[in-house]
């Protein structure tokens, strides 16, 4: 890690400092907070050329970029934070395509008086996610806004990567017949989150699952080049993912009930709100569509990784005109897993 | 999970499925209504009237709190939250209500109005606390279920000398609800699946009285599938037999005479209204809860002086006579079309314990084939 200039008279006042306007100024406090902050932090060659853009090579091959703006409430929540989880997110994004992620932009919107030492704990969150991914945050920017303007910090990641050759993965390859498959337990995410929300808080040990998913993907498509569909179920949970999918390919979806990875404390969080687990987020989860003749391969690479120990077969895809999601409950009836409106809210009475 | 697993044992919903189909006489017709939305709601999630013989028909009754709201009080609220200074906090499904011309508090918000979504009636407690300058006012609705928490904030504000809180009430009563249906004879209801976290509340003596008056079996039941199964089972038991009794099958949690205290905190804050309107039900006498005199300084309607005025629903929405029964949700010529649940033209296509939502979000396919 390179050490920070010593031109400043003062250095950043990172344990009581606050973010103020001139650090999105352009002048020599923004200056001081890139050096000492954000580049002691990412440290790389790209960085440290200090250009406003990054420059490098690429290989051969099919290109993927990907980005996301991330504004989670609370910052930290149990099991990581908004740091770690706007560089998971997009090399998730980016492994969707089953490609490799290369590098990473970080944009970051402040908002005046911040505490400088929350922030510093979220690039450290940061740097810690980019360095254990192998996937390095090469160029960025950052802007202040006037207090209550903004919510804290926004942070919005941009990532490029390669598809290996042979692989060929989109929403709209999925195709009657094929197998429907989780990497784990879902909805883990989003109850971590709502544990900690301010006059929500309820005691649970859940943490979030959020990850980087670009290894598993590696070896998942190193076992079935030939996977169809990738993605990670985030915002709006699996049900929402599958209905993107089955309106992307023109297909219908069949869930089976029993079969579905979902922790208990997850589960009894959900009943006690009124929620589905199945719209909960998830952050280090993906769900992939392959030839029902793939399954057992995939389902073998998946489970042999770390990420994707509990991976399930939860269903399969089927011919439907009109594109619905479905699901055989556990009841024995069948219903439809629809499309979340608006936000889950919990009920009234 | 304990307690929970049990009620949505798939085998034992087979074995109640038979049991309810052996019972069912087949020269006759039972039309049971579900008062609460969340019975609709697991009728449907859980696929129970596929489970059923075609000759039980269940009926989606105005148990939900965010249907029965007339127009009028959704424009008050409105109305209100525009008003300089006021934060005005509520439960999350009211926000996507619309009003007159398709305002709801969600696009009030979006135009500046301060609306606050809160989980509990503390929480606005919380934001008044918070916000000494600023008039907070708790939109509150619903049945008896969460009329106590709303006593228990007022209670609390008056210990406090909380000067900045008040309480726009709209807290309403399932019995009167009940016997304004049944007096109704609209729809053809020959039993009712009575309500659970409400009983947990009033207890079942109330229901005793219509039972008797109109002759109708009630059978309280929770919210689980298997509760509402053993329910269906047990009021074609009683129609057989001839019985119109109040029978108790959510006997884990209801007893005869309910929460005494709960029932104590609500009778020292909160007295009968008059009249009060409801969607679908109109002007129902004795089924609406207004604050005491006592209290009146914690009274939203008077210290804003809210006019109320009745506003009549979208001429092609039917919500009216779905919450009364009379009508399917597929009886409604824009249900699924103008009126989806991303874009709700009736109050029963907001709230997942609505008819119509309940109907779109779980029944179209069914019904699509």
């Amino acid at each position: 890690m390179t050490k920070p200039r010593t031109g400043y008279i003062r250095p950043l006042d990172l344990k009581n400092g606050q973010v103020d306007m001139t650090h999105g100024s352009g002048g020599r406090a923004m200056a001081q907070l890139i050096e000492e902050l954000f580049l002691t932090a990412f440290d790389n060659e790209y960085l440290r050329q200090m250009n406003d853009q990054a420059s490098f090579q690429i290989p051969a091959g099919r290109m993927v970029m990907a980005t996301d703006s991330h504004v989670v409430s609370p910052l930290f929540f149990p099991g990581g934070d908004i740091g770690c989880l706007s560089v998971h997110g997009t090399i998730n994004d980016v492994a969707m395509a089953g490609a490799v992620p290369l590098y990473l932009s970080a944009s970051f919107i402040l908002e005046e008086g911040f505490p400088l030492a929350d922030l510093a704990r979220i690039v450290e969150s940061m740097a810690n996610a980019s360095r254990q991914a192998g996937v390095p945050i090469v160029t960025g920017d950052t802007k202040v806004v006037e207090r209550n303007k903004g919510d804290g910090v926004f942070i919005t990641t941009t990532g490029v990567g390669i598809v290996p050759h042979g692989v060929n993965i989109s929403g709209d390859l999925a195709r009657p017949g094929d197998a429907i498959i989780v990497s784990g337990t879902v909805g883990d995410h989003g109850v971590a989150i709502l544990s900690v929300r301010e006059n929500l808080s309820f005691g649970t040990s859940i943490q979030s699952d959020t990850a980087a998913l670009h290894g598993l993907v590696a070896a998942m498509v190193a076992a079935v080049p030939g996977i169809h569909v990738l993605r990670d179920p985030t915002r709006g949970g699996l049900a929402t993912t599958l209905n993107e999918i089955a309106r992307q390919s023109g297909v219908g979806m069949m869930l089976r009930e029993t079969n579905l990875p979902i922790r208990t404390e997850v589960r009894a969080a959900c009943e006690f709100l009124g929620l589905d687990p199945l719209y909960s987020a998830n952050e280090g989860k993906l769900v992939v569509i392959c030839r029902q003749e793939d399954a057992d391969a995939l389902l073998e690479a998946m489970r042999t990784h770390p990420l994707g120990q509990d991976a399930a077969l939860i269903g399969e895809v089927i011919e439907d005109d009109h594109h619905f999601v479905q699901m055989e409950t556990a009841f024995g009836g069948r219903r439809i897993v629809d499309w979340l409106t608006g936000e889950q809210l919990p009920r009234i009475c | 999970m304990k307690y929970i697993d049990e009620f949505r044992d798939g085998q034992l919903a087979q074995k109640l499925a038979a049991d309810i189909r052996r019972e069912a006489r087949s020269d006759r017709a039972y039309g049971l209504m579900e008062f609460c939305g969340g019975h609709t709601h697991a009728i449907f999630r859980y696929g129970v009237q596929g489970l059923l013989p075609d000759n039980i028909n269940m009926i989606h009754g105005p148990g939900c709190p965010v249907c029965v709201l007339p127009i009028g009080r959704v424009d008050s609220a409105i109305e209100l939250a525009y008003r300089p200074n006021v934060i005005l906090c509520t439960y999350g499904d009211m926000l996507r209500v619309p009003g007159s011309n398709r305002v709801s508090l969600l696009k009030a918000k979006a135009g500046g109005a301060d609306v606050r979504m809160i989980y509990s009636s503390a929480d606005a407690l919380k934001i008044a606390q918070e916000n000494p300058d600023k008039q907070v006012v708790f939109f509150a609705i619903g049945f008896e279920t969460t009329t106590p928490p709303t006593a228990v904030a007022i209670l609390q504000a008056a210990t406090m000398d909380l000067a900045n809180f008040s309480v726009f009430s709209n807290h309403v009563l399932t019995p009167a609800a009940i016997s304004a249906i049944m007096g109704s004879g609209e729809a053809r209801v020959d039993g009712v699946v009575g309500p659970a976290h409400v009983s947990t509340v009033i207890g079942s003596r109330p229901y005793e009285l219509f039972a008797e008056q109109y002759h109708m079996p009630v059978v309280i039941a929770g919210f689980e599938p298997l509760d509402v199964m053993q329910a269906i089972l047990m009021l074609v038991r009683q129609l057989n037999e001839g019985r119109a009794e109040v029978e108790n099958e959510f006997s884990r949690a209801v007893t005869r005479d309910g929460n005494l205290k709960a029932q104590a905190m609500v009778a020292e804050v909160f007295e009968l209204r008059k009249t009060f309107e409801w969607r679908g039900l109109g002007w129902v006498p004795d089924s609406g809860l207004q604050i005491r005199e006592k209290y009146v300084a914690y009274d939203a309607e008077k210290r804003f002086e809210l006019p109320y005025q009745s506003v009549a629903d979208h001429p092609a929405c039917e919500c009216s006579a779905i919450i009364r029964g009379v009508k399917k949700p597929l009886d409604c010529k824009v249900f699924g079309t103008v009126c989806t649940p991303d874009n709700p033209i009736g109050s029963c296509m907001v709230s997942s314990e609505g008819a119509c939502a309940a109907y779109y979000t779980y029944g179209r396919y069914k019904e699509s084939r």
